[in-house]
């Protein structure tokens, strides 16, 4: 994080670069939230950083007047590990989407999550592929009809806030392009959050997806399904809190109506160590399509790789003093021909 | 003369010997070979190392699959490879004498652990009835030594007392068997024992039982009268200076500390463990103390990108792998390509295809780092020659990096990895000064104030490296075609093709800013040119010699610099009547000479997962040539 000099405003971190996703494309609600928020909490443009892979939302650093790397597929991680470890004095901001970030960079995904680098990931899930024209993704239904997938697709879907979970990572949240301000707060904490910040953003691709979150966009149905998650509250959710979720004796997490559930309901806590209840909460929603919770699932302190990589050495240097050159060649035998 | 019973063996005065250590995996010949290396290196021989060993961490006992070598060839003289054939073999079973017997000179000398050849082990190695006794032998100097027998007596006192057992007492078999060599070629072992005392300081029994059995062979070869000889190798007459003997992985990891040292850059080392790469992570992990991360990647792809983070960042950034790692890494270099930061790219290259032989080497990855990428992606290639070379060629890859900006490949080999030579340490003063190679670019270099990362460098073409943190150069780099200048995303034509010459471009202004070439003709009259690059240069040196000893007149130069090549080149091998240029590949180089010279380069290509022995350079060299001057 860094401190706040002279106040800047949303157009300090725009880009002179025409913005080029199709019009009316989830991105640009995204891309304008960050904008703004960067300014309100005081980042610094130069000490800001996006990496992205390949794909649709990975044209997301050419937008921003930040530094900015556009990757290669899935990849994006690796590169923000390697600035992370050599400079704790950037924001470093990873851009991926379900394609780049679970499919291509799966594998690249898990590991900052686990090693908990100071990164803050925003994965822009849209269900669909979209630069490479509508295929399905790891994140699209069981059954999805597109190009790749005309009788239907036959993967079962991952769900990136149970998979980031999975991996331990201590900081994971969800949101949606279109809600300015729960997207604000989820991004916010990420960007407080000291090791990887994990975000999951439903994202519509009106294109070759429109309509994949309508269940959560929409008015009239995304009052019933959004499940918001508030440190502290017991969680209820619907237009009058008439639904609430409750734990079973199995650690499974169930809904019921408000009324049957009593002195059961779940108290949302996202600071338990244990990332146990926090799982069961992401499998509420096996896909998008009914009541699913946003907000943020787990928010713990844990050592920062990067922090400890760099620790380790400041106390080699301690401990054995400044490295001299000479006395490292000369370690060992040597021997003097006169 | 006195009686036989208190006969001194006679003392005879070698000028150089090769001793090749084999056994079981498990036996520890590459740590027997390991320690008779440093005690020859600190009587002050010339001499050079060669460990063979095979894949399998523990290989079947007593096969042929499991057998591990170390060849150590020293000298008075000034050398250049571990040595053709042995003159001795230590053989510790009889898969050991099985696979390395023919090696051995005729009339070599064979120590064997006669107490390894057990019914089940002559059948292991494919022996029907002991070779020992069916007149295998009848060519060689046998010693039948029951190296395991000895060692136990020595230990009688330890296993009573308890201070071991009795297999923990036969794995110091290995140390009878070097104290027994050590004696036979008069090596003091006083720094072994220090070494023992030292490296078992928390199990002194086993420190002990280790000297003792050390001991215990010494003391066999001076009292048994089996052997008549012991032989002496004098001290070489090398340059004056201080030495030390260093393998090519060390040399590297040094290289690296130094190229950081002398940039004033902490280094970044992000890599992925792989044979024969892995003892470079191993060895700078040790070495935070001078500000280096070392960063064990998930796999070697996610260690490509930390190191383009990481030189991102700023930092001197390197990664290391072998054949299978980089091909996993090329698109991602492609992206340091088109980036233009400055990174190294180490390939310690093994015996391929695909998993090919990993313990073993070859040089066949030239063809992978010169043009293993998607698209029109050039990049430096340069090689190290010998294993202390690595150190000098780790600082003229940091050297181009930054001074260019590319990823620049240094290719190694596992011959380079793992043999070691006395290296006269360096001056460090008079190091390559490489603070003076860049400057991180703070301020805006356009007229309006703005910044263009791709505006470049007249004398270098290198592009500004302007680091995140600095005010105002706020930019975005990206695999997508550049505008020139702006660094903009940009699909027009012609644009496209001027950037594409344009890093060919910069690629040959790296060559055209090299000292010449280094052409080695004492006679100033060859008509033939031998020319290599990276680990045979050492059985080019000695067959070139042998043939200059010859009265034969030739010259031979080695390339460091791959891509580019010298512009020196051309007129070079337009100027001799045969070009020879031998190769552990399948005429790669050769390939490209021919191509950018038109010069019909001759061949010789062998690709055994061993280096060239000199005898066999000596011979295809004279054949094509070299051998009708007088």
């Amino acid at each position: 994080m860094t401190t706040n000099e002279t106040k800047l405003t949303k157009k300090d971190f725009t880009s002179d670069r025409e913005v080029r996703w199709c019009p009316g494309c989830g991105d640009y609600a995204i891309l304008a939230t960050v904008q703004s928020l960067l300014a309100d909490i005081g980042a610094r443009p130069e000490k800001t950083v996006f990496i992205s892979g390949i794909g649709c939302s990975s044209r997301f650093p050419y937008y921003m007047d930040t530094y900015g790397f556009h990757t290669i597929h899935g990849r994006a991680p690796t590169v923000a590990t390697g600035l992370a470890i050599t400079r704790p004095d950037l924001d470093i901001w990873v851009v991926t989407g379900d394609g780049d970030g679970l499919s291509i960079g799966g594998n690249h995904l898990m590991h900052p999550l686990r090693r908990n680098v100071n990164l803050n990931i925003l994965l822009f899930n849209n269900e669909i592929y979209g630069l490479t024209k509508g295929q399905y993704s790891p994140t699209s239904p069981l059954g999805s009809v597109h190009k790749s997938t005309p009788m239907g697709s036959l993967d079962r879907p991952v769900n990136p806030v149970s998979l980031a979970l999975g991996a331990e990572a201590t900081y994971v949240a969800r949101s949606i392009d279109t809600d300015r301000q729960h997207l604000s707060g989820g991004l916010r904490g990420a960007y407080e959050h000291r090791g990887t910040s994990f975000v999951e953003i439903y994202q519509n691709c009106n294109i070759f997806n429109d309509g994949a979150f309508a269940a959560l966009r929409e008015k009239g149905q995304k009052e019933h399904n959004q499940i918001r998650l508030v440190p502290g509250e017991p969680i209820t959710f619907g237009p009058e809190g008439e639904r609430a979720v409750i734990a079973e004796q199995d650690g499974s997490l169930r809904i019921v109506p408000t009324e049957e559930a009593g002195e059961r309901v779940v108290v949302h806590d996202p600071t338990r160590v244990e990332p146990t209840t926090a799982f069961a909460l992401s499998r509420l929603a096996p896909s998008p399509t009914g009541p699913t919770p946003m907000g943020v699932f787990r928010e713990v302190d844990r050592p920062v790789y990067d922090d400890e990589l760099r620790k380790q050495v400041a106390s080699a240097r301690e401990r054995y003093g400044e490295g001299d050159l000479v006395e490292l060649l000369e370690g060992g035998n040597v021997w003097d021909v006169l | 003369m006195s009686g036989p019973s208190t006969a001194e063996p006679e003392r005879i005065q070698l000028s150089s010997a090769v001793v090749r250590f084999a056994g079981d995996s498990g036996d520890g010949m590459q740590l027997t070979g390991d320690r008779f290396t440093t005690q020859t290196a600190l009587a002050g021989n010339d001499l050079a190392t060669l460990p063979d060993f095979p894949a399998e961490i523990r290989a079947p006992a007593g096969t042929l699959a499991g057998v591990s070598s170390f060849q150590l060839h020293f000298s008075d003289q000034d050398i250049h490879t571990p040595g053709d054939a042995p003159d001795v073999l230590v053989a510790m079973n009889p898969a050991a004498l099985q696979k390395h017997l023919s090696a051995l000179k005729p009339g070599g000398i064979v120590i064997v652990n006669t107490d390894a050849f057990t019914d089940r082990n002559l059948q292991k190695a494919g022996y029907e009835e002991s070779p020992l006794h069916d007149g295998t032998m009848t060519d060689y100097q046998l010693h039948e030594v029951p190296v395991t027998g000895l060692t136990l007596r020595a230990l009688e006192r330890h296993i009573e007392e308890g201070a071991l057992n009795k297999k923990e007492a036969e794995r110091c078999k290995n140390m009878l068997a070097l104290g027994l060599v050590s004696w036979m070629y008069s090596r003091p072992i006083a720094e072994t024992e220090e070494w023992l005392e030292d490296k078992f300081s928390s199990k002194p029994e086993i420190a002990d039982a280790n000297v003792t059995a050390l001991r215990a062979g010494w003391n066999y070869g001076n009292t048994t009268e089996a052997f008549a000889f012991t032989y002496e190798v004098k001290a070489a007459q090398l340059t004056p200076g201080r030495y030390r003997n260093i393998t090519g992985n060390q040399a590297m990891a040094y290289g690296l500390i130094a190229a950081s040292v002398r940039s004033g850059l902490p280094l970044f080392y992000g890599s992925y463990p792989i044979t024969p790469a892995s003892d470079i992570l191993h060895e700078l992990a040790k070495l935070k103390h001078f500000g280096a991360a070392t960063y064990q990647a998930e796999d070697e792809i996610a260690a490509m990108g930390s190191v383009i983070g990481a030189a991102f960042g700023g930092h001197l950034a390197v990664t290391a792998s072998s054949g299978p790692g980089i091909a996993l890494k090329a698109e991602a270099m492609g992206l340091a390509m088109i980036t233009e930061l400055p990174m190294v790219v180490i390939d310690v290259q093994r015996g391929g295809p695909s998993t090919g032989l990993p313990t073993k080497t070859e040089q066949s990855d030239l063809f992978q780092l010169l043009y293993g990428r998607n698209g029109e992606a050039p990049i430096p290639v340069i090689a190290a020659s010998s294993p202390a070379d690595c150190f000098d060629a780790a600082i003229e890859a940091a050297r181009i990096a930054l001074t260019y900006r590319p990823p620049v490949a240094l290719l190694s080999d596992g011959y380079l990895a793992n043999s070691a030579e006395p290296w006269r340490l360096p001056a460090v003063d008079a190091l390559p000064a490489l603070d003076q190679a860049f400057a991180f670019t703070t301020e805006p270099n356009q007229q309006d104030g703005g910044f263009a990362p791709y505006l470049r460098d007249e004398d270098t073409l290198a592009r500004p490296w302007a680091l995140p943190g600095t005010p105002g150069l706020e930019h975005r780099l990206g695999g997508i075609e550049k505008e020139e200048g702006s660094g903009h995303i940009s699909y027009d034509p012609a644009n496209h093709h001027a950037q594409t010459a344009m890093r060919y471009a910069r690629l040959e202004r790296i060559g055209a800013q090299l000292p010449p070439l280094e052409v080695i003709d004492p006679s100033g009259e060859a008509e033939v040119l031998v020319l290599g690059w990276g680990s045979t240069k050492g059985p080019l040196q000695a067959a070139c010699h042998e043939l200059r000893a010859r009265g034969r007149k030739g010259a031979r130069v080695h390339l460091r610099h791959l891509a580019p090549l010298h512009p020196d080149l051309d007129d070079l091998l337009r100027s001799y009547r045969v070009v020879v240029c031998p190769e552990n590949n399948m005429g790669q180089l050769a390939m490209l000479l021919r191509a950018r010279t038109l010069v019909d380069v001759k061949t010789h290509n062998r690709v055994t997962g061993q280096p060239f022995a000199s005898d066999e350079l000596v011979e295809v060299i004279e054949r094509m040539g070299w051998g009708e001057q007088t």
